[in-house]
């Protein structure tokens, strides 16, 4: 099933906003076995410069794969979640990402194609803090596998 | 630790490599940080249903672990500004204390301008690479 082409610049902004927790950076910092104070001691933080802790480069996704969430459910979509495996991504950080921040999420539908047995869908988050500054770009090209590619594997 | 300064930087410079093991429990672990449940990640039957050879980690995971490898090298997770990746083939997690190796490694690729250069980095399991494209833009002090 390839994707509508009628997708390509749709928006789906998240419902209400993220409150980037201390606690929640320590455990990806902890999930990605990274031991730098920087994710953990608002000292160490501060002393290097920032207000609270920051968080990992890739910590965005978390947001990023909540906002794809809310597109993977979209009916009109009907896409089967195992089937999908993540083809690139891109994270541009106009600033690090730090405990106490509030960030929005909106995905957006950049484009859709089919290429050799593969439908592949690449998406933007922007994800923004509560004064609406931007904070990170997420790309992602996601890739679902038709079923008849399958048995060539 | 503090970021990395300017002029204690060229091209083709080498950044300390990095090898990271990881089993079925640091993908559970990873699971629950991150919030991405895909059974794919932790259950074999699930995996095998969309003909993949056993479980597989997260592709993020392994863009993760690469970050580590630049941040580590720039002293400050902050100076990261871009990063990104290509997932070119999955890493195999088997059930067992062996798990997967991934090795990773990193070249100072280019000099964008005075204060910020491109690091090219390269990720390896099993004998394979697993990222392709992958580059991170770091800011130096």
């Amino acid at each position: 099933m390839a994707f509508d082409p009628s997708l390509i610049g749709r928006c789906y902004p998240v419902a209400g906003t993220y409150q980037v927790g201390r606690e929640k950076i320590r455990e990806f910092a902890e999930a990605i076995g990274d031991d730098d104070e920087i994710y953990r001691d608002p000292s160490a933080a501060r002393a290097r410069g920032y207000s609270d802790v920051i968080a990992p480069p890739t910590f965005a996704i978390i947001l990023a794969f909540r906002a794809q969430q809310a597109l993977l459910r979209d009916p009109e979509l009907g896409l089967d979640y195992c089937r999908m495996v993540h083809g690139t991504q891109s994270l541009r950080h106009h600033r690090p990402i730090h405990a106490g921040d509030e960030l929005a999420t909106a995905l957006h539908v950049d484009s859709v194609r089919s290429m050799g047995g593969n439908d592949m869908l690449t998406v933007r988050c922007e994800i923004t803090d509560c004064a609406g500054d931007p904070v990170t770009t997420a790309r992602s090209m996601l890739v679902v596998h038709h079923s008849d590619a399958e048995q060539d594997r | 630790m503090s970021r990395r300064r300017r002029d204690e930087v060229a091209e083709g410079d080498e950044l300390p490599s990095l090898q990271v093991r990881v089993t079925r429990a640091d993908l559970v672990r990873y699971a629950g940080a991150s919030g991405d449940f895909n059974p794919i990640h932790w259950n074999e039957r699930a995996a095998r249903e969309v003909a993949l050879p056993d479980v597989i980690g997260h592709g993020m995971l392994t863009m993760a672990l690469g970050g580590r490898l630049v941040t580590n090298w720039a002293g400050d997770p902050g100076a990261v500004v871009d990063y990104s990746v290509r997932f070119t083939r999955p890493v195999v997690v088997p059930d067992d204390a062996e798990g997967a190796v991934i090795e990773f490694s990193g070249t100072v690729a280019r000099r964008l301008d005075e204060g910020t250069v491109v690091v090219a980095i390269t990720a390896r399991c099993a004998g394979q690479s697993v990222l392709g494209q992958a580059t991170a833009t770091v800011a130096l002090a």
